[in-house]
């Protein structure tokens, strides 16, 4: 495999949850916790995209995979931890590397209903970053926007129309187009067809592949989808509370998860060639992220837990080549 | 599911701009056509008033006592018929109500601007940084939303004197908060937005940001709030100049007018007063239907 | 409730057509839909965004507002046409024989009572008991789906649990008083894949033991494949295919049912692009003569721009189309 494009060393994000107004009052007189609660959305996650993959990145809401995205893409800063893009660490950047490393690093969004400014046409859309950074000439500029428009299936002369002429899927693509014209090298894509219709699913899907094979672009393909990541994705890590809990081949680990979750996860997932199947629920909640539990964040849910399990936090470690899980039960294995 | 609009007319879309938007509404709504056409017959009665009056009411030299207090549509020594009646100084109450609207409006859409340029750039400052800017900003805010605005008004033309630049700004003072206070809240919703993610993905400028996405998509709400405090401001003006701290009797207000004919009004002249009070309330509900329609239009978007 | 007559049917629908009223025309959201559900049968009702899957649920119930009409068609359950029932009737009928889950379970949950409140409530309208029997009954069908500290939780408001926690509280309140019939309408849409396992564990225990009747209508047909006894497919108001699950997932005959089956990832080779159905669905007010998935079909004649074909087929698998897939075949 070749070297990694964007590495993830330690990543950390936390926000601070709003204290409700009752809080405030009973702070105000000594009580309760005066500390803010934090929500621990994502804890020190060691993630390597390597140039050409793409990386699936799976878990249920609330698991940190979209705030991990957004580290990712330079949206959201870490908390702490270090990126690196291309081998360069991505806090030491100058402003005009760190605008390209901004550029390099395009994200595909899920809603494709708030993520075009309603207020703009579609060339102003695609063509804006563009502009502002002065990245082509005045008048080159239409002619950009229109292959990037004819590169994922729309037709140049909607270029004058606003977002709210075009469907869902219409939209995703303009999304598409947006992240293109900047010529990323690699694609964060946060549930880019969970908002679309089945048939529309299909045709995106195609179009990422499409890019794929014409561009070389590297993905982070982020989605609560197992069915279509597991298509995609050439790696897959999945994340429980923050944490990436197994990570390796897609179609290995979709084959045979070695992580409790990931097989509770797997397993889920629907199928067409099952019928009159009986559903059998992974038992308990989703802790919150404002709490999470002692020792291993799956624990008070697992079937399989041991003593250990509660008291000390497995680290990611590999358990085959090219595949790591954080779990005491295969750490057992592999001592005994 | 496919959801067709309830009362059957297409909704407007999303960014359709607010003019477009009066005139779309105006043609559908019968009384928003009717305030729009009175607002406008208004205005420009307004900006014609000096050609249009028959007498300018505050040259005193024009005016002759003797016309003092004749009834509506009675004629004058020099023959001029006052259709509207005259008050004590024997001026013509329609010249008099035509210069008065003249400052109502002037004082009414400036204070309005000034204020909603003041409110806005300090909103969008306050949703766009957060933090500690933020928090200055909004304890102001309601530091000055706390005290009424008539009070405040008061207090500060007793300072400072009458004049209609000073009643501007004592309206500028009392109301830039509450457009600041919206501005905020609607760039908040904006600022969650993924578009908005997306123009940081992109490396674009924060000032590019706040003016080329959050201001034109978080302002609308704010203008429908505006076009109706236009009115607001005019009443404002009109309570200042009838306590007699507003604009100097000197200069037409249909304030000072209305107090002016206060005294006539159980010895039958109702005139004096009467008419300026219609006048007024005919320009204060042309605007608030045409706000009030532009507010539900709003509305029915967020739906 | 196990000894009801699974073989006759529960609810027959004939002919039913939807239409919303606009100021250019009245256009059809549900057109000439007919199905039978039979006691303790799953019947899976899918289709995209503006097929007339979710108008269809809510017709049945009697839940089309102005400018919607339910202009044709016999909705019949328990020997009457729920069309013609007295509102005061459908509303008894509601919330106890008939119950519905949406998407948004806050569309069933009213936010200013709590859990406890709003469930007994559901059951005194329709039932003469106590209120604390009420709120004990509350608490079992809390237990029934999984929620743990199910008389805690009664306490608590809607917007202290969970989103999948609160669907799950919608789901309880719908079987409450046992009903006959459930009409879900994409209830695990918005959920993760393991909530959505616990919520369709929960109502397929429900339909298997109480004999419940459940029409679940989706976009998705994995989970219909799972969990239905029989599908309907839906494109632009018309059912254009249905028939038992084996049926319409192997041997689909509609050429729509077909590509939605194909363009399924699990259909392809990793990394290899999909089958895809090219465009769009129409919108409901630019839909084609005759049969409106011919512009996007590739078995498309032009007989299929005359009138849209009636059901075709045996008994139990049933199409629209001129040219359907040869039976037998796999996509």
């Amino acid at each position: 495999m070749s070297a990694p494009l964007l590495e993830l060393k330690g990543i950390t994000r936390h926000f601070s949850a709003k204290r409700s107004l009752a809080e405030h009052i009973l702070g105000a007189f000594g009580h309760a916790s005066a500390q803010p609660k934090i929500l621990r959305a994502v804890e020190g996650v060691d993630l390597e995209i390597r140039k050409g993959e793409v990386l699936g990145l799976v878990g249920e809401s609330g698991c940190g995979k979209s705030t991990l995205a957004r580290v990712a893409t330079g949206i959201l800063p870490p908390t702490a931890g270090s990126l690196a893009y291309a081998g360069r660490d991505v806090a030491t950047l100058s402003r005009a590397q760190r605008l390209e490393y901004l550029l390099k690093v395009q994200m595909v969004f899920q809603d494709p209903y708030a993520s075009l400014d309603p207020r703009m046409n579609v060339e102003r859309i695609v063509g804006e970053a563009l502009a502002v950074h002065k990245l082509a000439p005045r008048g080159d500029i239409a002619a950009r926007v229109e292959k990037a428009l004819t590169e994922v299936g729309l037709d140049p002369a909607y270029a004058k129309r606003y977002p709210h002429q075009f469907s869902g899927g219409q939209r995703q693509r303009i999304g598409i187009a947006r992240a293109l014209a900047v010529e990323p090298d690699l694609l964060v894509c946060d549930e880019p067809v969970s908002a679309l219709d089945v048939s529309i699913q299909a045709q995106i899907v195609n179009l990422f592949l499409d890019i794929r094979a014409k561009r070389a672009m590297t993905y982070l393909f982020v989605s609560h989808d197992l069915g279509i990541v597991r298509h995609v994705s050439d790696r897959v890590a999945i994340m429980y509370l923050g944490r990436i809990v197994e990570i390796g081949p897609a179609q290995e680990v979709f084959s045979s998860p070695a992580h409790p979750y990931a097989a509770a996860l797997i397993g889920a997932i629907p199928s067409l060639s099952r019928r009159k199947r009986s559903f059998e629920p992974i038992p308990g909640e989703m802790p919150s992220p404002l709490a999470p539990p002692s020792g291993c964040p799956f624990h008070p849910r697992c079937a399989h837990a041991l003593p250990v399990c509660s008291e000390r936090r497995p680290v990611l470690a590999p358990i085959a080549p090219g595949r790591q899980a954080a779990c005491h039960l295969h750490a057992a294995e592999a001592a005994s | 599911m496919t959801s067709l609009p309830r009362d059957g007319a297409p909704p407007l879309a999303i960014d359709t701009p607010i003019r477009r938007r009066v005139l779309l509404l105006a043609r559908r709504r019968p009384t928003t056509r009717g305030s729009l056409l009175a607002l406008l017959a208004l205005a420009l009665a307004v900006m014609l008033a000096p050609l249009l009056a028959p007498q300018n009411p505050y040259d005193l030299a024009s005016l002759s006592v003797m016309d003092n207090r004749l009834a509506p549509g009675e004629q004058g020594m020099g023959g001029i018929t006052y259709w509207l009646g005259t008050d004590s100084q024997g001026r013509d109450m329609l010249s008099a109500i035509l210069h008065g609207m003249r400052t109502s409006l002037i004082v009414g859409v400036a204070s309005t601007a000034i204020a909603l340029a003041i409110g806005v750039a300090a909103g969008l400052v306050a949703a766009q940084f957060g933090g500690a800017i933020d928090s200055a900003i909004m304890r102001l805010v309601d530091f000055m939303l706390g005290f009424p605005s008539i009070l405040v008004a008061l207090v500060l033309l007793s300072a400072i004197g009458r004049g209609v630049d000073k009643v501007i700004l004592a309206i500028v003072l009392v109301q830039w908060a509450q457009y600041a206070r919206l501005m905020r809240a609607a760039a908040m919703v904006e600022r969650r937005k993924e578009y908005i993610e997306a123009a940081v993905n992109f490396g674009l400028p924060t000032r590019h940001i706040m003016l080329a996405h959050l201001l034109p998509n978080s302002i609308g709400s704010v203008l429908v709030v505006a076009t109706i405090s236009i009115a607001s401001a005019i009443a404002l003006e009109a309570t200042l100049s009838f306590l007699g701290v507003g604009v100097p009797v000197t200069q037409p207000s249909l304030g000072l007018l209305i107090a002016n004919g206060f005294e006539f009004l159980l010895s039958g002249e109702y005139w004096i007063a009467v008419f300026p009070g219609l006048a007024l309330v005919a320009l204060i509900m042309s605007i608030n239907l045409i706000g009030d329609r532009l507010r539900r239009s709003l509305n029915r978007r967020a739906l | 409730m196990s000894t009801k007559k699974r073989d006759t049917a529960l609810i027959e629908v004939r002919g039913l057509t939807t239409v919303f009223h606009a100021e250019n025309g009245a256009w059809p959201a549900v057109q000439d839909v007919s199905f039978v559900l039979r006691p303790g049968e799953v019947l899976g009702l899918v289709g995209e965004s503006g097929s007339g899957k979710s108008v269809t649920g809510f017709s049945l119930v009697g839940l089309i507002d102005p400018p919607g009409e339910i202009v044709a068609g016999e909705i019949r359950y328990g020997g009457e046409d729920l069309r013609t029932l007295a509102p005061e009737r459908l509303r008894a009928l509601r919330g106890d024989r008939i119950a519905m889950i949406f998407q948004d379970p806050l569309m069933t949950l009213n936010p200013v009572l709590t859990i406890g409140e709003q469930m007994a409530e559901a059951i005194l309208e329709h039932h003469d008991e106590s209120r604390s029997g009420a709120l004990a009954r509350a608490a079992q069908a809390l237990a029934r789906v999984g929620i743990s500290s199910p008389d805690a939780r009664l306490k608590q408001y809607p917007h202290e649990l969970s989103g999948g926690m609160r669907q799950r509280v919608a789901i309880a309140i719908a079987m409450l008083n046992g009903p006959d019939l459930i009409i879900a309408d994409e209830p695990t849409t918005a959920l993760d894949v393991t909530i959505q396992n616990q919520i369709l564990h929960e109502v397929q225990k429900l339909a298997r033991e109480s004999g419940t009747a459940l029409l679940w209508i989706t976009h998705d047909l994995a989970v219909i494949a799972e969990l239905a006894d029989r599908i309907a497919v839906m494109y632009s108001g018309y059912i254009v295919e249905t028939g038992p699950v084996d049926a319409i997932i192997d041997r689909p005959r509609h050429p729509y049912t077909a590509g939605l089956l194909a363009s399924a990832a699990t259909h392809a080779q990793p990394g290899e692009r999909l089958r895809q159905i090219d465009g769009m669905a129409p919108r409901i007010d630019s839909r084609p003569s005759g049969c409106p998935f011919r512009t996007r079909c590739d078995r498309a004649s032009p007989a299929c721009a005359g009138a849209m074909p009636p059901p075709q087929g045996d008994e139990t698998h049933l199409f629209r189309c001129h040219n359907p897939l040869p039976a037998g075949g796999t996509p």
